[in-house]
């Protein structure tokens, strides 16, 4: 056996590709955001920053399947972790307090499950369009490019499918207010003075995630952004 | 003052155990907890009965080996601290008390609240020791050590070995134990010869036990009578990651 591959065997070694992993996803999420959030500048800005996108070409496509396999190897390995975990403990507490545990810390295997389950219908919903029938009646926006302003607007018009996405986004936060100082420690990098300073800025950082990701949903059912084209 | 107790009552491994009623009448508020066990187990035997096992021996807090889990905590409600060094005066009168043994499956149950730790003493014998040349005792000050690694090492140093770590983690990892243990002597130039081989060795040695991974909840350091800092995992990241790329480099 190698070095190499009794390290990424080791539990250890399997932190790590969680973290790595994590940090990559991390960047996504931020990438993403600013993305979206373009939708307050209007139009123009989101259509052309979507074709921009789209022109990447094989690009894109090479950045589709980096992000997945980054989530599938995150998945893959906090599974076996989370699995190791339970067996770890066979017999359990009939009473179990937490001094400093946090619940975002202790439900991490749940929070990345249920945001999995919304990344895949979101993926349905705004990337293969098969949820809501109205994004076939759209049109072209006048520089003859997809309306992706027009689409977001009215895909958010609907409560239960804000809702989904908001309730998505506390999860995706939750899960990020552990994960993001969670991987400075996993990886090392990490010391007894930046320890607390890193989880408040962690939490910090998700929650105004989940602050910008909730507000283009909140914008829509507040008409503050209106649908550039009727349908 | 008075309480009931729910204790964790197991005749030995291959029995069922299940919480069993006590009451504990007549307490000083000054008694400690174990003592206060003694006084019940007095009651028991005088009545003909088996008394409560538990592990104990210096009673004041610096060897490691009283193990219980008292109201779902670790070592009880006093942090930092051991469950040898909670007073009853720390419960309210008249209160319910459950008290478990300390729970992860590499620390198998012996009888009632006592368990076999003997997991973590090969941990240390994978790695956690130093060569030294025998014959006579060389110059005290020949080597020097910056008052800063001297003090980083007496922390991690300070670990009891009790299991608290892994008893209070979510997950039964003993990552704070052997992050303890790693530490203590990567930060001394006597730890220098063996610090790659001996990180390798202990993770290892700890991940064939059947301990659970670390997640990072730091619950740990929370309960650690020692006080060790969930830090020094971080440096056990560290020491392991450089270790495994030094024998990828053949070195």
């Amino acid at each position: 056996m190698t070095a190499s591959s009794s390290f990424f065997r080791s539990s250890v070694g399997k932190k790590f590709i969680v973290a790595i992993t994590g940090v990559v996803l991390i960047g996504f999420v931020v990438g993403h955001l600013l993305g979206n959030l373009q939708i307050f500048l209007g139009q123009d800005w989101v259509n052309s920053y979507a074709e921009h996108l789209r022109q990447l070409g094989p690009v894109l496509w090479i950045i589709r399947a980096f992000l997945l396999l980054n989530v599938l190897l995150h998945i893959f390995y906090t599974i076996s972790l989370a699995l190791e975990n339970r067996r770890a403990r066979p017999v359990s507490y009939k009473r179990k307090e937490h001094v400093k545990a946090t619940f975002a810390s202790r439900s991490m295997a749940l929070s990345g499950l249920i945001v999995l389950a919304f990344i895949l219908y979101h993926l349905a919903h705004f990337t293969a369009r098969v949820t809501d029938p109205r994004f076939l009646l759209l049109k072209a926006d006048p520089l003859n490019r997809y309306d992706v302003y027009s689409m977001m607007v009215y895909g958010f018009q609907n409560y239960f499918v804000s809702g989904f996405y908001v309730l998505g986004m506390f999860l995706l936060a939750l899960h990020l207010s552990h994960g993001t100082s969670s991987f400075f420690q996993s990886l090392g990098l990490n010391d007894k003075k930046l320890t607390p300073r890193l989880a408040t800025g962690g939490r910090i950082f998700a929650w105004l995630i989940f602050i910008g990701y909730s507000s283009i949903p909140v914008a829509v059912l507040l008409h503050l952004v209106k649908p550039a084209q009727q349908l | 003052m008075r309480f009931k107790l729910k204790v964790w009552r197991q005749k030995n491994p291959k029995t069922k155990g299940k919480l069993v009623e006590y009451q504990a009448t007549n307490v000083s508020p000054n008694t400690s907890f174990l003592e206060m066990l003694d006084v019940v187990n007095e009651g028991l035997i005088a009545k003909g009965e088996e008394p409560i096992a538990f592990d104990s021996d210096c009673r004041e807090g610096i060897c490691g080996t009283c193990s219980l889990t008292i109201n779902g905590e670790a070592h009880g409600p006093d942090h930092p601290g051991a469950a040898c060094e909670v007073y009853m005066r720390r419960f309210k009168d008249g209160a319910t008390i459950i008290v478990e043994p300390f729970r992860a499956k590499p620390f198998p149950l012996i009888k009632d609240l006592v368990v076999d730790r003997s997991a973590l003493d090969r941990i240390v014998q994978a790695g956690g020791f130093v060569a030294a040349r025998a014959g006579s005792a060389p110059e005290a000050n020949a080597t020097l050590v910056p008052k800063q690694d001297a003090d980083r090492a007496m922390e991690a140093a300070a670990c009891i070995g009790c299991g608290a770590c892994a008893a209070a983690c979510p997950n039964a990892s003993a990552m704070l134990f052997t992050a303890a243990k790693v530490s203590h002597l990567a930060f001394l130039p006597q730890g220098q010869p063996e610090r790659t081989s001996r990180v390798l060795k202990m993770v290892t040695a700890m991940d064939a036990e059947g301990f659970g991974n670390c997640t990072n909840t730091y619950e740990c350091e929370a309960v650690c009578p020692a006080q060790i800092s969930a830090s020094y995992i971080a440096k056990l990241n560290r020491e392991y990651a450089v270790a495994s790329f030094r024998r990828k480099a053949g070195e």
